[in-house]
């Protein structure tokens, strides 16, 4: 399959996701510089993490209002897998493809940290690969990554089977729920706080993250 | 002194000279140029005839001090880029602004070789956050600082150290290092080499921020510098984070002749070390300079210090394409001058010229002769009792700040962008990064004040040997090391007496060993104008080291299964500048003995046993001692030890020296293969023995004369949670 990971100006995780596709995975992969993408050649897209646009005005927003969003919005509703971590959940979020907002971390520090997360749904195109219910070890690093919702959208995210991933036994972030990964109804779109391309090595300190891609490409052989 | 018309921090020797070697009087905006170039920063007027004792030249060194960076090669094509920098005086007024620009600084030197920046660095002095709320503030906005630039341009922050003591409270210090990586034959030198090239400058606008930031940082720090603000710069990690982009882009399209970062000084000293390395002259239209704000001076342009600006000598005919790289990332860009044969810094409004200053005049300030003098010989101090509950000096020890954990610091860092770190903060004694070559880079930086406070000589050795030790404990070769050397102000002779010693014992102890230094900084004036007082003598050192094999990566948690404890080294009646007897509130007399010979045995066989694959993990003693050592052992791997201290190699000493005396050249290791390990370090005459064995829930100690017990619990609570007790303490 050829995924597309797209570079916006201030991302800084766009190498490494191209990188972990190639290297750990054998994919064919590309890096597109965001005004250069098209659609046509991708089976599935990734909005990478960092700070698109320095994070001015919101984290994500402005990525969010570009051309190349537009694209990903049309992809995500032909059903290619679309995945965004981090920064780019933030984008989908801006977005209008995943309910919710990312807020500040309720200790209003930047967290960098390896967590343990639960598989709360495997019928995503980046979880199919798992077990319900199986544990990941994937880190973070953000400042603004408090998934928050009215109780009522979380209620309905929960009985939806729309919540993909939860931290087990920490939340630093203070997210509500503990919910750190969702997905929209159809399932083909993740946003996820933690960074699957970092727990891609064991000498990183794991290979957990390496699952989140392999579903991907279950998903799209299926 | 005043010289045409502008307040400088030239001497009268200084301004006779310039004269002299112009045969003219200069122009008001030629004095401040040569008053920024000339500047103690920027210069190192008083510090290069010192510094000429520190050995540069090895086997992997393709660059050493001048550049912007130093180059070290490590074979398979790449090549390896170090600098650091501090920003000690714009963090004193300004502390998110002053580090934040820091890093800026730093990253701008690592890529104007045409390197990527990979790692960073930071070695951080404050006051006692325990007593002082202004050190707390200086603190916290420092690391927010770091955290927000460092992890906006995607480069993460890997190692540092933190120490504390009072003789910060007015003058903190902030260094940051940064670690580049790249391809030999795309090296960039700060070079125009070649007439007729174009000269660009790329990035941000020019403004009023950073004006006068050189000399600002080449005099003491009084109570009224609050009104020095604008002598700080303003950070924009993401201008930033586009320039990386755009440079490195431009780089690999192979149109630069040569690039220069623009730090301290401006533009002047971009302008005139660009062209005097390259043996030429460099022409500049002002008109050409995008200016923040309309009615900026010619000479409020020229010393500017606006952060996240490049200079660019493109060749000739290659214009359209870097036009093109820099439209694609929306980077300002502007042709402002070009690459003449002339040998001069000409400086042109339309066609009328402003400055002409031959270059090499410019950028070689005249060296400053300056005079030292021994300082007065400490009284001796009464020495202590020992404390009857060690346990609760263990746990004191492990929560004062300079030792306890650095969680609530390296949290804030992203640490991990770049998939390279294999040894995160707070796992081993120093960073571990991946290489595309499939061998590992480690880096490390250190410092120790108190040491360096009782004997400059000794302690500046110590600094680099103790770094050195981090590199090795983690299965790595020492390669290369900067130095950076910040002291209070050269002319009080004892302060410079202390610079000059430091210096020496840095160069022999490199000597020694055989590592060179490859860059490094010097940041004098270090002192409160008001009260008088000066920084302890406070050298800290970088040093890079290379990992053979991936599986020689060692780290300091006690594993299950890991094995025996086994001390190498001797242990000695040395507790002089010890954070013990900071502790206790004495100084002692002297630091500890470094006996060259025996740090270099010492150091070679525990990297070979690493090697051999005999160590399960390796831990340097130092700050805090033997006891701090293994209980940090300890908590890393969540496991207690026993361990039995009478057969410890050692000079006759009570038990309080034995465990936190801060002897150099001591290891504790953790081996399978413990008799291996102990003919290994016989074989070579360094003392060592079995102490005892990891696991369990607390922490048994026994002494000669007593014994210590402590529950694994308190002990990780003492040390893990000390920074954010103090720091946040409404958090849980």
């Amino acid at each position: 399959m050829k995924v597309a990971v797209i570079q916006f100006p201030g991302s800084n995780c766009d190498r490494d996701t191209v990188h972990v596709l190639k290297n750990a995975l054998g994919l064919d992969a590309d890096l597109v510089w965001h005004n250069e993408f098209n659609s046509g050649p991708y089976d599935a897209v990734i909005l990478p993490g960092g700070f698109s646009f320095g994070d001015h005005l919101r984290g994500g927003i402005i990525a969010a209002h570009s051309p190349a969003t537009e694209t990903v919005v049309e992809i995500a509703n032909e059903g290619r897998p679309v995945l965004g971590i981090c920064n780019g959940f933030q984008t989908l979020i801006e977005a209008g493809l995943l309910p919710g907002a990312l807020l500040r971390n309720t200790c209003l520090k930047f967290v960098c940290k390896w967590m343990n997360l639960q598989v709360e749904n495997n019928n995503t195109a980046f979880t199919c690969s798992l077990k319900k219910g199986s544990k990941l070890r994937i880190p973070i690093a953000h400042n603004e990554g408090r998934f928050y919702a009215e109780e009522e959208i979380l209620d309905r995210l929960e009985s939806g089977e729309r919540v993909a991933m939860r931290y087990v036994d920490d939340n630093p972030t203070g997210t509500s729920r503990g919910i750190t990964g969702i997905v929209n109804e159809k399932g083909n779109v993740l946003g996820m706080m933690p960074h699957p391309e970092r727990a891609s090595d064991l000498s990183l300190g794991g290979t957990d993250g390496l699952k989140i891609f392999e579903s991907m490409v279950e998903w799209a052989r299926c | 002194m005043l010289v045409g018309d502008i307040e400088t921090t030239l001497t009268p020797e200084e301004t006779q000279y310039a004269r002299q070697q112009l045969g003219r009087e200069p122009s008001a905006l030629e004095w401040a140029m040569i008053d920024a170039e000339w500047s103690e920063h920027c210069s190192y007027k008083s510090s290069k005839p010192v510094l000429k004792q520190l050995p540069t030249t090895g086997n992997r060194v393709l660059l050493g001090p001048g550049y912007d960076s130093g180059v070290v090669d490590i074979g398979d094509g790449y090549v390896l880029t170090l600098h650091i920098e501090s920003h000690n005086h714009p963090s004193a007024i300004d502390p998110y602004g002053g580090a934040a620009t820091g890093i800026g600084g730093v990253v701008r030197d690592i890529l104007c070789m045409g390197t990527t920046p990979i790692a960073l660095m930071d070695a951080l002095k404050f006051g006692d956050i325990t007593r002082s709320d202004h050190s707390k503030w200086i603190m916290k906005n420092v690391i927010r600082g770091i955290a927000d630039y460092g992890n906006c341009i995607g480069v993460p922050t890997v190692t540092g150290e933190i120490e504390f003591d009072e003789c910060y409270e007015r003058n903190c210090l902030v260094d940051v290092a940064c670690l580049g990586l790249g391809r030999k034959d795309e090296l960039l030198l700060a070079e125009a080499t070649n007439p007729d090239d174009s000269v660009y400058l790329i990035g941000g606008s020019t403004g009023r921020d950073g004006i006068h930031g050189a000399t600002f940082a080449s005099r003491t720090l009084a109570a009224d510098s609050e009104k020095e603000r604008s002598a700080v710069q303003i950070p924009d990690p993401f201008t930033k984070k586009l320039i990386i982009e755009a440079t490195l882009e431009a780089s690999r399209a192979g149109i630069l002749r040569g690039c220069k970062d623009l730090g301290g000084g401006g533009l002047t000293t971009g302008l005139s070390e660009i062209a005097d390395k390259g043996g030429s002259g460099i022409e500049v239209y002002l008109e050409k300079i995008p200016i923040r704000e309309s009615d900026m001076s010619p000479i409020e342009t020229l010393i500017s210090e606006s952060q996240e600006r490049m200079l660019l000598v493109v060749k000739r005919g290659s214009e359209e394409i870097l036009h093109q790289i820099m439209r694609k990332y929306g980077v300002t860009y502007s042709r402002i001058g070009g690459v003449t044969s002339t040998c001069a810094v000409i400086v042109k409004r339309s066609e009328q010229m402003l400055a002409s200053l031959p270059t090499g005049f410019l950028a070689n300030a005249p060296i400053i002769h300056r005079d030292s003098r021994l300082p007065r010989v400490r009284k001796p101090e009464a020495e202590p009792p020992v404390p009857e509950n060690l346990g609760k000096v263990l746990l004191n020890l492990l929560a004062s700040p300079t030792i306890a954990s650095k969680e609530w610091v390296f949290r804030q860092y992203d640490h991990e962008v770049g998939i390279r770190t294999v040894a995160k903060p707070g796992e081993a004694d120093a960073a571990v990064l991946r290489l595309p070559s499939g061998k590992l880079a480690a880096i490390k930086v250190d410092g120790n004040a108190r040491f360096c406070d009782l004997d400059p000589y000794v302690g500046g050795a110590s600094v680099l040997a103790e770094c050195c030790r981090n590199i090795v404990a983690v299965g790595a070769e020492p390669v290369a090391f900067l130095d950076h050397c910040q002291f209070g102000d050269p002319n009080d002779e004892e302060i410079f007496w202390a610079f000059s010693m430091a210096v020496k014992g840095i160069a022999d102890f490199a000597r020694a060993i055989s590592l060179p230094c490859v860059g490094g900084k010097v940041s004098f004036y270090n002192q409160d104008e008001d009260t008088g007082r000066a920084i302890k003598s406070s050298p800290v050192m970088t040093v890079l080291g290379i990992v053979e094999r991936p599986e020689h990566v060692t780290k300091s948690a006690l594993r299950k299964d890991g094995g025996a404890v086994v001390v190498a080294g001797k242990t000695k009646r040395e507790l002089g500048g010890s954070e013990y007897y900071h502790l206790l509130g004495l100084n002692g007399v002297t630091p500890p003995a470094l006996d060259f010979e025996v740090e270099k045995n010492t150091q070679a066989v525990v990297l070979e046993c690493i090697r051999n694959g005999f160590v399960s993990a390796c831990h340097d003693c130092s700050k805090g001692g033997l006891g701090v050592a293994l209980a940090e052992m300890c908590v890393a791997g969540g496991r207690g030890a026993t361990v039995d201290l009478r057969n410890l190699p050692r000079d006759e000493t009570r038990d309080d020296e034995l465990l936190f005396s801060e002897s150099n050249s001591r290891f504790l290791l953790a081996t399978n293969e413990p008799e291996n390990v102990l003919n290994a370090l016989r074989s070579r005459n360094v003392p060592a023995a079995t102490l005892g064995t990891g696991g369990g829930d607390s922490l048994d100690i026994i002494l000669p004369h007593g014994r210590l017990q402590a529950d694994l619990n308190a002990v990780q609570a003492a040390y893990a949670t000390s920074l954010e007790r103090i720091l946040e303490p409404w958090q849980k």
